[in-house]
């Protein structure tokens, strides 16, 4: 039966079905749907009531939530707390995602001949990437413990004496970011390496040729054949270092001080110990906002430093 | 032998890179002689030299304070459980945006993409208060259910099906085989690759996860691994049992590194080509 049909016209009836445009339309959004309810539900929904909740508050604890214009975020800017934060963050984005990208560079030049010692070495750069942050946390806890801790027992052997590493306000936004820089670095080594891979061998040869020294090869030959890689891991070290702030819970909850407290951090302040929606629906917004411009400032910055990419 | 190798730079680098590493494994390095101590407190717990007869009186007491293999549990549940729905939605969707042209698929291709630019934990206060009116709260399925959808995995799937040639279903159809088979006949099985780099991406991804579970869950019994550890940590923290805390780390950190170990070209592979967790 089928065969008749497709032998009589000239085009055949399963291309038909197929290409009916409304039966095509309604198959293609019956598929669709299942993704599209959820990311309405749990994307698309929330961020129109996190808009709609920046801008409403209560006039009195229990009273109904009114139009309050832009009151959240000027509170949100007036608090000290979210402005400590706000530079934290900025601090913790750049001093953990610059120091690891270079060495996921270098991890990923010195390793990149595969052979055995190193197959073995990547393996470790990446171990901590399949670490839960919380439990890389757990470990790093003794490793900054004042006095009797991994590091200053070791630095007393040197006779030396380190700072309060968790304690002091002016030192743990940088042990925070060490071990930041240690969970990640291993991960963006994986995408260096794939990248070196796509680099044709004759680009190093004829550099090579010219009398280039190694130095000059990363300059002109490797890092702008890495470009793209480079945007990419930033993308990503960015996003990262933003949205994860489960470190910060064991090691010191955002203190001494606030001196370790970061936006998505100040944002759970808020919401659950605090019961401040409005601020914090303001926080997740400027959270979002910054998350946005990090990237594009990011990916600016890659345009300029290496010219248009060579097709 | 080329110029290179003549060359100290690059014996400077490998040199540093070794060094590094050595820097690198410290923290492993002392988690592992730490939960093998006899000892859990006091001055000798730095030692980064095993100085003792390996004990696992730590694992004992670590197991007997939290309750891991319930966590386990938990986290088995909410990881595989995300990726059983997610290979369903990811597949459906991936598909008509492969093989379907319909009116408004870029402008529904681009709706999807705005998932990836807006981080799910930005979210997560307003995904708790839905989470709540939808009675979810407290349960395994609200800590699954804002990942059930996936753009990442979508796009994922949607280049894998339009790589398989067209002419393969166009033969099935001829068949008679229906649209649900020709996915799940044709499709499923060339997209494989692409299925198991996204199962290794979002099952690591979830089972490491920690704030969302930890606001949505508040009875001990569900809590993943995670929100147990952190627990634990805070109370042995109190009691300066690092042996302990230790032992208690390499137990929830285990499955994963072994998992990695046993299929490391895998995971390597599919961490390199998703990118995204």
């Amino acid at each position: 039966m089928a065969d008749t049909i497709i032998a009589s016209q000239p085009t055949p009836a399963w291309r038909l079905a197929i290409r009916h445009p409304r039966r095509k339309t309604l198959v293609a959004f019956g598929l669709l749907a299942p993704s599209l309810v959820l990311l309405a539900l749990f994307t698309y929904w929330p961020i129109i009531q996190l808009t709609w909740q920046s801008l409403h508050g209560q006039q009195r604890v229990g009273g109904p939530q009114v139009y309050t214009g832009l009151k959240n975020f000027a509170d949100l800017v007036a608090d000290p707390a979210f402005r400590k934060a706000l530079v934290n963050n900025l601090i913790y984005a750049f001093g953990t995602v610059l120091p690891s990208l270079v060495l996921a560079l270098g991890f990923a030049l010195a390793l990149a001949r595969s052979n055995r010692i190193n197959t073995v070495l990547r393996s470790l750069f990446f171990l901590p990437v399949l670490l839960p942050l919380v439990a890389a946390a757990s470990i790093f806890l003794f490793l900054f413990l004042p006095n009797v801790g991994l590091l200053d027992y070791y630095l007393a052997k040197l006779a030396l004496s380190g700072p309060n590493w968790l304690g002091d306000p002016d030192v743990a936004l940088w042990s925070i970011m060490v071990l930041t820089i240690w969970k990640n670095a291993g991960y963006y080594m994986l995408f260096f390496l794939a990248g070196l891979q796509a680099i044709p061998a004759d680009a190093n040869e004829a550099a090579i040729l010219e009398g280039a020294n190694p130095w000059q090869r990363l300059r002109y030959v490797t890092l702008p054949y890495l470009k793209p890689t480079i945007g990419f891991v930033l993308v990503i070290g960015l996003t990262n270092v933003v949205t994860q702030v489960d470190h910060v819970f064991v090691l010191t909850k955002g203190g001494p001080a606030d001196a370790t407290n970061l936006l998505l951090f100040y944002v759970y302040q808020q919401a659950v110990e605090n019961y401040e929606p409005g601020r914090a629906a303001a926080g997740s917004l400027a959270m979002l906002g910054l998350l946005l411009a990090l990237t594009a400032a990011s990916l600016r910055t890659l345009e300029r430093s290496f010219g248009e990419p060579e097709s | 032998m080329s110029v290179a190798n003549r060359e100290i730079s690059p014996k400077l680098g490998y040199g540093a890179t070794l060094l590094v590493a050595a820097l690198w494994a410290v923290p492993f390095l002392w988690m592992l002689v730490a939960a093998f101590n006899p000892e859990s407190t006091g001055a000798g717990m730095a030692a980064l030299i095993p100085d003792y007869v390996p004990s696992l009186a730590n694992f004992a007491e670590a197991w007997g304070l939290a309750d891991f293999p319930r966590y386990g549990l938990n986290t088995a549940i909410i990881s595989f459980g995300i990726l059983a729905v997610q290979f369903v939605t990811i597949t459906l969707a991936g598909y008509a945006f492969a093989r379907i042209d319909f009116p408004g698929r870029s402008f529904c291709f681009y709706l999807f993409l705005t998932q990836l630019m807006l981080a799910p934990v930005a979210l997560i206060v307003p995904n708790l208060v839905t989470i709540a009116s939808l009675g979810l709260y407290d349960s395994l399925l609200g800590v699954m259910a804002p990942y059930f959808a996936s753009a990442f995995g979508t796009f994922l799937m949607r280049q894998a099906f339009r790589a398989i040639p067209r002419e393969l279903e166009e033969a099935a159809l001829i068949d008679g085989a229906s649209i649900g088979q020709r996915i799940r006949l044709i499709y499923l099985p060339l997209a494989k690759p692409s299925l198991i780099a996204f199962a290794i991406v979002s099952v690591t991804s979830h089972w490491n996860e920690f704030l969302w579970p930890l606001m949505v869950i508040n009875s001990p019994d569900l809590r993943p691994l995670t929100v147990g550890l952190a627990t634990f940590t805070r109370g042995a923290e109190g009691a300066q049992a690092w042996g302990v805390i230790a032992a208690g780390t390499l137990i929830v950190s285990a499955p994963l590194i072994l998992a990695f170990v046993l299929f490391q070209r895998a995971f390597v592979n599919s961490f390199v080509s998703s990118g995204i967790k």
